[in-house]
């Protein structure tokens, strides 16, 4: 954020040292993403149920402004307007933080996000741990709230949220190490100067696809909302809570899914970067709006799909999702580990810096070549799966046949 | 390094206030009307048994065993994935053999029936 630094040194106020100009600037960016984030709610909810609405064949909310645009703005003084009631049993500590805390961990993650050069919070050099550290809090606060409220409906919604942060934290961390080993950096700018040549969707879509699997299911958005599925245990760990701290528990929802739409257009589709337009040779406005309305689209892309999968998919049962998670996503997020690092380890350039750096068999094909044998790789490995696992599913149902056959005599014709 | 930092923290005092600012607007907007019936637990309009703090059956008990192992093992990865191309291909091997070793873990677990839900 060099440019704000420069534009507050430029306003020449008296008496203003350079580390309080670069603490003034952080405020000033830090204050828009704490606003903007929550503000997207407005939009986002309206989008849902617009969509959703056309997905069941009606049109949606209508009636509030144009296009039923308030709808959104309605709901929320409703919901600053209705009383709060507090169960008599909860833990009155824990339940009033639970709902502040969902907040906080999901704009937290905004911090890292490049959002165009320049524009970006904090470019921490280890910014997917940071990911995935803020993004555990979001778990935490809703087990938080589950527990404090003292309601049996809300201890089993937190107990499940719980059940599945621990299967889809392994894949999605899987993932972001694959990310990580091909990009050599951790830090989110990097990974998006990395991909200037090769989106990481095209040589790695089953990377994509594990991580963005394992994401929506750490948003705990449909159809792995069991955790708050009505007709087994009414609203999950948010049954207890009315009014505005309902609320915050939907704005932790909806800030968690745009951050999850942002990290995947960041590291999967190259973040700011438009194909074939090197934005950077403009001048830097013209540069600094073209980057942020291509990683815009490219984020809603990501959130019309979340939609598209609430819109359409069951929900699934939770033994299910445990079979998915630690029979499936957890062995293949293994092997694609495994053998993304010896692609990335035989097209790897020698240096002959201070310490010298043995090139990789294969070095003289240089990026392109990586890309290709990534891709090959990735299909490798999905054949391989799709192969084994419809091996194993014959082998079940077969088993399963017999034991039917062993059981039931076949009636006589 | 130490600036970026700064800038994590400043935005995690500006999101502690948007909370507690939220809250304060609620507080000072909405009807307060307590009542002993509204306070009671809901439970679909049933009176509830006991309390809800009670000694639960964690099904996922061993799945929580597992994912510790695989989340430290993630912690060891990060640092091998940003060097690996600079790593002689005998740190890849030694890697993988330490992946392996897990997955062994995985693999006897599953054996045990460790990953039945139940």
């Amino acid at each position: 954020m060099d440019w704000l630094v420069d534009w507050i040194a430029s306003l020449q106020i008296p008496y203003l040292t350079e580390p309080e100009a670069r603490f003034l600037s952080h405020l000033i960016f830090a204050s828009i993403i704490a606003v903007a984030a929550p503000g997207m709610l407005i939009i986002l909810t309206w989008l849902e149920r617009k969509i959703i609405g056309r997905i069941q064949n009606r049109i949606g909310p209508n009636r509030a402004g144009p296009f039923g645009l308030f709808q959104a703005i309605a709901d929320m003084i409703k919901m600053f307007t209705k009383e709060d009631i507090t169960p008599a049993n909860a833990d009155r500590v824990v339940y009033n933080i639970a709902p502040g805390l969902a907040v906080i961990s999901s704009i937290l993650v905004f911090a890292v996000i490049p959002f165009v050069p320049g524009f970006i919070g904090a470019d921490l050099s280890v910014g997917i741990l940071y990911v995935v550290a803020v993004g555990g809090f979001g778990t935490l606060a809703i087990l938080m709230a589950g527990w404090s409220s003292n309601n049996k409906y809300a201890l089993l919604g937190a107990f499940r949220v719980v059940a599945m942060l621990l299967t889809y934290e392994i894949p999605m961390v899987m993932a972001l190490i694959i990310v990580t080993m091909v990009a050599g950096s951790m830090s989110m700018a990097q990974i998006v100067e990395a991909q200037s040549s090769m989106w990481y969707i095209f040589t790695m879509p089953l990377v994509f696809l594990i991580f963005f699997l394992a994401g929506v299911a750490e948003t705990g958005r449909s159809p792995f909302d069991l955790i708050e599925a009505e007709s087994e245990i009414i609203a999950g760990f948010h049954t207890e809570y009315s009014g505005i701290k309902f609320g915050m528990f939907m704005i932790g929802e909806y800030v968690h899914m745009l951050a999850l739409a942002f990290l995947s257009a960041v590291l999967f589709l190259g973040g700011w970067q438009i194909p074939f337009i090197d934005i950077t040779q403009f001048p830097g406005l013209v540069s600094a709006i073209l980057g942020f309305l291509s990683i815009s689209l490219k984020t809603f892309l990501f959130v019309f799909i979340m939609m598209w999968f609430r819109g359409t998919l069951p929900r699934f049962r939770i033994d299910h999702l445990q079979n998915i998670g630690w029979k499936f996503l957890v062995p293949l997020s293994l092997v694609l580990l495994v053998a993304v690092a010896f692609v990335v380890r035989l097209f790897a350039p020698g240096s002959s810096s201070a310490v010298p750096v043995v090139p990789g068999a294969l070095s003289a094909l240089g990026a392109p070549g990586e890309a290709v044998a990534l891709l090959a790789a990735n299909l490798l490995v999905l054949a391989g799966t799709v192969s084994f696992v419809s091996r194993m599913a014959r082998r079940s149902k077969n088993r399963q046949l017999r034991a039917v056959a062993a059981v039931e005599p076949v009636p006589a014709k | 390094m130490l600036q970026e930092f700064e800038f994590v923290g400043v935005l995690s005092a500006i999101t502690l206030t948007i909370p507690i600012v939220t809250l304060l607007i609620a507080w000072a907007l909405r009807p307060k009307k307590p009542n002993p019936a509204k306070q009671t637990t809901y439970e679909s309009g049933m009176e509830t048994i006991g309390d809800a703090w009670v000694q639960f059956k964690a099904q996922y008990y061993i799945y929580a065993i597992i994912y510790v192992v695989f989340d430290v093992e993630a912690i060891f990865l990060f640092p091998f994935a940003v060097a690996l191309r600079q790593l002689p291909l005998y740190a890849l091997v030694w890697a993988v053999v330490f992946i392996v070793l897990l997955v062994d873990g995985l693999l006897y677990g599953w054996r045990k029936g460790a990953l039945r839900w139940n």
